[in-house]
């Protein structure tokens, strides 16, 4: 809209060293953390109510949690890689991240079919219905994450290859996020695990 | 200050402020000529400021008024509330007699919608988004905020909830009814009571639209606070309006998404037939299938939000006030660490006291001694700053101007609300207490008429800087008074009827043994309400009267006041300042300091030698 001034005051963002936006999404995630700690806490008030249905977790769970894991290594590496000019290994790294990630998303959907084959409803006794909205709610959060990854990788392969500050920055933000949902998932799975 | 004076503030801004290359990105706002870009869609501060106090005042008279309407209810049930039925129609039903009632069902959906309009739309929005905007990128000398589209997308929100809470004030099921806390069965069963269909349905997306708007604004002010202040602005020497909405917008990105999950779990239990808080309930009639859920739960969800978000709402006005008291009584803010470190604790303990809301639920009594603990405690840095305030004008110089009417009357009501919180927050008094008027005249002393206070000692304080113009203090002070007597007229009583055990949210109270020879009382409290709305009806009118028509405002600095605002040229532009920054070169509270030669001087002013001198010495 009026970028004439938006961009002069744009030019204030690292004015205390921090960059702005980073910090904002540190943020948010602060606001994120708060939102599925109060989720975990839920179950465990609910929980100790009683009248709680116990079940095994199935094993697509424990392979999905691989896959994310995977895919903030390999977007580590395509960090890495655009920081040190290894173009191909950036742009390589980079889809293969996004591929994991929506392999992740498509596993966890299985999951869900698997538990509601073995009789955990939605709908049924809240030890069942608690482990999907958890799971879902994170689900939704990788699918932003997805969708960053994919602006990324447009950035990638549209625009000519240069390490800048500025894209570098860029490159963080989507970084920050994306461990974050990871390592929010090994919590939230190691969480449903012990319970 | 004489433009002389002013010429200075602008001579040295140039040679002596901060350069960040404004000048060359900032090509006049050319984009911004045109009406949408600068008045509707805007991004500068200055505007989202105005565009949310604006807002805020249309819902403060719908929330104010519907007020109005269930205090006639309870003050003259006999009486014919017929003239009402073109306002409120079907809502209305005349008797053969040509008497008109007011439906109960809709007098429960007044009082929750009084309530959900007046915490989170005017008290949040109104207040937070209104002074947020306008002081926080003013007061740490920014340009604007750190992401200005993020701040726009934050009214956009707030916008979107008002426009959905409004419209199910007209569905012919009316709004929800259930109390602004929401509680399940009544908001988690559709078919619990009219307006838990679709009137809670519009509740939790407003809702939703409301926390959205409240996370992007939070994170662009707590980014903006803590990255883009100018040169020399450290942390100590922020006004303590800064420091005060800093907390507020972190305990409001801690504390909302709590607020969603509870939501969630609610929406699930509405629209997938999960039993998250529902156990074993008979609805007209029939056994529902769900068991095992636990509507305690959603009570923990709500008040881990509910509690700070009452701070959210009086941690503002708590800065305004010490503002506006300080440069109103010529002398440094009382206490200046002190009241820092009271806030941050006020802060810190506000999420560790929300079961004092529940001590009647059945929580576990030991669980709840926890909570009396934490909550009494609360008192302690409250009490610090009561003390602060006093001490701040206890020997001024004072200038009763509107804004520090509004002000002192912040400390009394503060103080007022605050010991009736004491007796409240021992679970054994709360006993008798709980859910009574005793509870309802607590918190709209300490929270609605003390953030409402905070609001107008802002709103008179910092009209120049928003319009250029002053209001107008004759009807101010008119303003001020009224509602001052007034307030004290409609709550004190309550306090009475609260420890006689009249339970709130009643449709009426005369046919009732114990509680019938009250109705003297509620008349007068009815009809001390009444007058304190014409009072607000006096302020909207003084505020855009004054709009168009005010004094003018002719210096930068017109109450001598110390902050970065009034530096600014009097129709600042986007962007704030038109060339440099000012560098900041000492606190905010530099007033009345001896063998000074005026009584304030401004932040961006170098000190002195004799002034350096002494920073050697300590
Ligand atoms: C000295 C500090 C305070 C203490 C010890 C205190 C204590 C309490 C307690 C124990 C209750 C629950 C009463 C019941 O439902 O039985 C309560 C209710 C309430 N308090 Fe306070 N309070 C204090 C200050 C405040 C402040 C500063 C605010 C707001 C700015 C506030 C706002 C409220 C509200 C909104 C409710 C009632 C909510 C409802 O049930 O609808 N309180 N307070
Ligand atoms: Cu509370």
């Amino acid at each position: 809209m009026n970028t004439g001034t938006a961009s002069g005051i744009m030019e204030q963002k690292t004015r205390k060293g921090i960059h702005a936006p980073l910090f904002a999404l540190w943020a948010a995630m602060g606001s994120m953390v708060m939102m599925f700690g109060s989720l975990t806490s839920a179950y465990i008030v609910r929980q100790a109510a009683g009248n709680w249905l116990e079940f095994r977790m199935p094993d697509i769970f424990y392979y999905s949690t691989v896959v994310i894991l995977l895919s903030s290594v390999t977007l580590h590496g395509s960090y890495w890689a655009f920081r040190n000019g290894k173009e191909t290994m950036y742009k390589l790294l980079l889809p293969l991240t996004v591929l994991l990630g929506i392999g992740f998303i498509i596993m966890q959907y299985q999951g869900w079919n698997i538990l509601y084959s073995i009789g955990v409803a939605l709908d049924g006794n809240p030890g069942g219905s608690f482990f999907y909205v958890i799971s879902g709610i994170h689900a939704a959060h990788v699918i932003g994450g997805v969708f960053a990854l994919t602006v990324a990788m447009l950035h990638a392969f549209t625009l000519k290859y240069k390490p800048t500050e500025k894209r570098r920055r860029r490159f963080q933000l989507v970084l920050h996020y994306w461990h974050f949902v990871d390592f929010l998932w090994l919590y939230l799975f190691l969480f449903l695990l012990i319970q | 200050m004489s433009s002389s004076q002013q010429h200075e503030t602008d001579v040295l801004i140039r040679e002596q402020g901060y350069d960040d290359h404004f000048h060359e990105h900032h090509h006049g706002d050319k984009f911004q000529s045109n009406f949408i870009t600068h008045y509707i869609f805007s991004q500068d501060h200055k505007i989202i400021a105005r565009q949310f106090l604006i807002t805020g005042i249309f819902w403060a008279i719908i929330g104010a008024g519907m007020s109005i309407i269930f205090r006639l209810q309870l003050g003259f049930p006999d009486d014919s509330l017929a003239w009402l039925k073109p306002l409120l129609g079907k809502w209305i039903t005349i008797n053969e007699a040509g008497v008109g009632a007011l439906n109960p069902e809709f007098y429960y959906a007044l009082v929750t919608m009084h309530g959900t309009i007046i915490v989170f739309f005017v008290l949040t929005a109104g207040l937070s988004g209104t002074f947020a905007n306008l002081l926080i990128p003013f007061q740490v000398g920014a340009r604007d905020m750190a992401s200005p589209f993020l701040n726009m997308l934050s009214y956009w929100f707030f916008f979107l909830a008002s426009v959905v809470m409004f419209f199910s004030l007209f569905l012919s099921t009316g709004p929800f009814a259930g109390g602004w806390t929401a509680y399940p069965p009544l908001s988690a069963l559709p078919e619990a009571s009219s307006g838990s269909g679709a009137g809670m349905t519009l509740w939790l997306v407003s809702l939703t639209f409301f926390v959205v708007s409240v996370l992007l604004g939070g994170i662009n002010y707590v980014t903006t606070v803590l990255n883009l202040r100018t040169k020399g602005m450290s942390l100590w020497r922020m006004p303590l309006t800064v420091w005060a909405l800093l907390v507020t917008a972190i305990l409001g990105i801690l504390s909302f998404p709590v607020l969603v999950s509870g939501f969630f779990l609610l929406m699930f239990d509405r629209g997938m037939g999960t039993s998250f808080y529902l156990s074993e309930i008979f609805v007209n009639g029939h056994a529902l299938e769900n068991v095992g859920g636990s509507p305690i739960l959603y009570q923990h969800l709500f008040w881990f939000l509910g509690h700070p978000e009452v701070y959210i709402i009086i941690l503002p006005a708590m800065g305004l006030t010490s503002e506006v008291l300080s440069v109103h009584s010529r002398k440094p803010i009382f206490g200046y660490k002190a009241m820092v470190y009271s806030i941050l604790a006020i802060g810190f303990l506000s999420f560790i006291v929300w079961a004092h809301h529940m001590f009647m639920s059945g929580v576990n009594p030991f669980i709840s001694n926890f909570f009396v603990i934490f909550t009494l405690i609360i008192a302690v840095p409250s009490a610090v700053k009561v003390f602060n305030w006093i001490s701040t004008l206890y020997k001024g110089n004072i200038r009763f101007t509107s804004g520090m009417l509004f002000a002192i009357g912040f400390v009394s009501m503060f103080i007022s609300g605050g010991l009736t919180g004491i007796f409240l927050g021992n679970s054994a008094i709360d006993i008798q207490l709980h859910d009574t008027y005793f509870v309802v005249a607590h918190f709209h002393i300490v929270m609605g008429i003390a953030a409402f206070f905070g609001m107008f000692a802002g709103v008179y304080h910092w009209f120049p800087r928003m319009y250029g113009r002053f209001m107008n203090e004759t009807m101010g002070r008119i303003h001020f008074w009224v509602t001052m007597v007034g307030a004290y007229a409609i709550f004190w009583p309550m306090h009475y009827i609260g420890m006689a055990g009249v339970p709130r949210r009643y449709y009426r109270f005369d046919t009732f043994d114990a509680f019938g020879h009250f109705a003297g009382l509620n008349e007068f409290i009815t009809v001390a309400a009444i007058i304190v709305f014409a009072a607000q009806l006096l302020f909207v009118f003084n505020f855009f009267y004054s709009i168009w028509y005010g004094r003018k405002m002719t210096t930068q600095n017109p109450w001598g006041a110390n902050t970065l605002e009034w530096t600014t040229p009097i129709h600042a532009g986007h962007g704030n300042w038109p060339g440099n920054l000012p560098t900041v070169h000492r606190w905010a509270y530099d007033y009345s300091k001896e063998g000074a030669e005026k009584d304030f001087i401004q932040q961006h002013l170098p000190l002195t030698d004799k002034e350096k001198a002494e920073a050697e010495n300590h």
